[in-house]
């Protein structure tokens, strides 16, 4: 985080002391400006806020608000895949999957989306730079999007895993190579190494080169992806998904495993170490 | 729906009605209240909105010993609502008075704790700790959480069970006490008489309808627990429906809830028969809707020309 970002913080904050986490929360009128098809299921949304940003830390995430689709009542998640202060924009990546997120992808330049944000915990940064390895999987990658951007601009040395069924569904790999090193795996072989992330090499034999990893993507992925980083004892975080009613800790709806009990992965999460999660590993 | 920053009420050159109402010792600058498991413990909801300004907030369900709540998926989003299995996950009575309760102290309103139980052993101890707390000026007797195994609901389903823990509790709770009933019953109206009759100063109705939601495609529940609680404005007609029979069937206070979404909804209670209202599902899309509702129900009566909310309270023109 810059000192100019911290100041604007401080300057812009309430009355609260805030922690590297703790920026306020937000509801406001976005703009889309930009609708960026990225194949058949993705859309990338650059969207404009109307207050000046307040830091926006990697892994965080907005809850949006579905207008006129008459079926969808709760907001829906995504993480905030990147932000740009000098725009005062943030960007989110939508998969298409029901009719909340149909209805999202296909929202007009021009118009507004009501945004909650930014939600939720994030990724740990190292205070020195360090070899990390990001891992993603399918629309995973978005929460590792502004990861990459941040800890490319500490000059960490990144190398960046993303897999997919087929090349089409590999997205904003240009992205990732402006910060580190790309690495891809594709199920049917279209791009990259054949087969899942955890036949890639880079994860089956040469881990123990990496001080740390972070994984977003299907949940079956990141269990495999911890299994390994534990095996090698290499810190790993991962960020988890879960169906929401609020978004910033009300509900209790969103709760997942962990050894100290119940946790909300709204604000509890989305970021986890995996030593806190009872995953069986 | 359109909103943005950190809500406050509007400030407007008519005079403002006069909102007040009274759900027995409790005064209430305005008539609308924050569902119990909805509004966490108000300080989450402290960066969009003042709470102070609230009629007044009822905090999570408590009861006296921890619970982890339910096992997940604990929710479905359904046809205009929702439904949660939560199981009254909270941290417990004492945790609650030594490390939450003084923070909410801030506020400069009514501050309620739901109090829940297994048995109404438990119901006793959880009152009793709570009747201690200065600034918590009532509490809401749960006798109807779909979503315990034990207790719950099924205190809230019989005469006999109502009478029992209501006048049970009545006996170490000398405040204000709200007892909120289950819509999961045939005549609503004996229950809340059961309740009136065991102490209850004031009858909150209605909580979630158990229901049930399932996954054609993997031939599953959606729910871990199978069914769960229907909240949302799916809910709203039985709700009003309920308050209506309740207040021809009790002389207590009546605080509705169910399904109220904005200021019309809200009015509809009133002239159901309600004194108050709690706003629940709602705080999750838009967490500043109760300022809203108030803004509206002043709006409400200044067109109507009524110049006290109490002129509203349980006038259906029949």
């Amino acid at each position: 985080m810059s000192a100019k970002r911290v100041e604007r913080t401080a300057l812009n904050g309430h009355q609260k002391m805030f922690k590297f986490h703790a920026v306020r929360k937000t509801v406001q009128n976005l703009k889309v400006i930009e609708n960026r098809q990225l194949n058949d299921d993705h859309h990338l949304l650059q969207l404009e806020v109307p207050d000046p940003l307040e830091t926006i830390n990697p892994g965080q995430f907005a809850n949006l608000l579905v207008d006129h689709s008459p079926g969808v009542f709760l907001r829906r998640p995504f993480s905030i895949c990147s932000v740009d202060y000098s725009k005062n924009t943030i960007s989110v990546l939508i998969k298409k999957i029901g009719e909340g997120t149909r209805a999202l992808a296909q929202t007009p330049v021009n118009s507004y989306i009501n945004g909650m944000f930014p939600l939720g915990n994030s990724f740990t940064i190292p205070s020195e730079p360090e070899k990390i390895l990001l891992v993603g999987g399918g629309s995973g990658v978005a929460s590792l999007m502004n990861l990459a951007q941040e800890l490319g601009r500490n000059l960490n040395d990144v190398s960046i895993l993303t897999g997919a069924r087929s090349s089409a569904d590999l997205v904003e790999l240009e992205h990732f190579s402006q910060y580190g090193t790309v690495y891809t795996t594709t199920e049917d072989g279209t791009q990259g190494k054949k087969g899942y992330v955890t036949d890639h090499p880079i994860l089956r034999d040469q881990l123990s080169q990496f001080k740390r990893i972070y994984s977003c993507g299907p949940e079956p992925m990141m269990r495999a992806v911890s299994a390994k980083a534990k095996s090698q004892s290499v810190f790993c975080e991962v960020s988890l998904e879960n169906t929401m009613a609020c978004g910033f800790g009300v509900c209790l709806c969103c709760v997942t495993e962990t050894i100290e009990g119940h946790k909300c992965v709204c604000t509890d999460g989305p970021v986890f170490n995996i030593n806190q999660l009872k995953w069986q590993i | 729906m359109r909103l943005h920053g950190r809500a406050s009420i509007q400030h407007k050159s008519i005079k403002m009605a006069d909102l007040s109402t009274t759900i027995h010792k409790l005064e209430l600058k305005n008539p609308v209240l924050t569902a119990s498991g909805t509004f966490g413990y108000g300080l989450e909801y402290d960066d969009f909105l003042d709470v102070s300004l609230l009629g007044g907030i009822v905090v999570k369900g408590t009861t006296i010993h921890p619970r982890q709540g339910n096992a997940y998926p604990r929710m479905a989003e359904t046809a205009s609502g929702m439904l949660n299995s939560v199981g009254l996950q909270n941290r417990g009575a004492r945790y609650f008075a030594t490390d939450i309760y003084p923070k909410l102290t801030k506020y400069n309103t009514n501050v309620l704790v739901n109090v829940s139980g297994s048995t109404i052993e438990e119901y006793i101890a959880c009152a009793e700790i709570i009747n201690e707390l200065d600034h918590i000026g009532g509490i809401e007797l749960n006798i109807s959480c779909p979503n315990v195994k034990e207790g719950g609901m099924s205190f809230g389903t019989s005469c006999v069970s109502v009478e029992n823990v209501v006048s049970a509790v009545r006996k170490v709770y000398h405040k204000t006490m709200i007892v909120k009933l289950t819509p999961n019953v045939t005549d609503i109206g004996e229950l809340a008489r059961a309740a009136e009759y065991s102490g209850a100063n004031s009858l909150s109705l209605i909580n979630t309808l158990l229901g049930m939601a399932i996954n054609a495609q993997t031939r599953k529940p959606v729910l871990a627990t199978i069914t769960g609680g229907l909240s949302g404005p799916a809910i709203k007609p039985i709700a009003l429906r309920m308050v209506w029979e309740v207040s021809k069937a009790v002389k207590v206070p009546l605080v509705g809830m169910g399904g109220i979404m904005n200021a019309t909804d809200a009015i509809e209670f009133f002239l159901a028969g309600a004194s108050a209202i709690q706003v629940g599902t709602a705080n999750y899309i838009d967490p500043t809707i109760t300022l809203k509702i108030i803004d509206g129900i002043d709006s409400y009566l200044n067109y109507h020309k009524f110049n006290k909310l109490s002129d509203i309270i349980g006038c259906l023109q029949l």
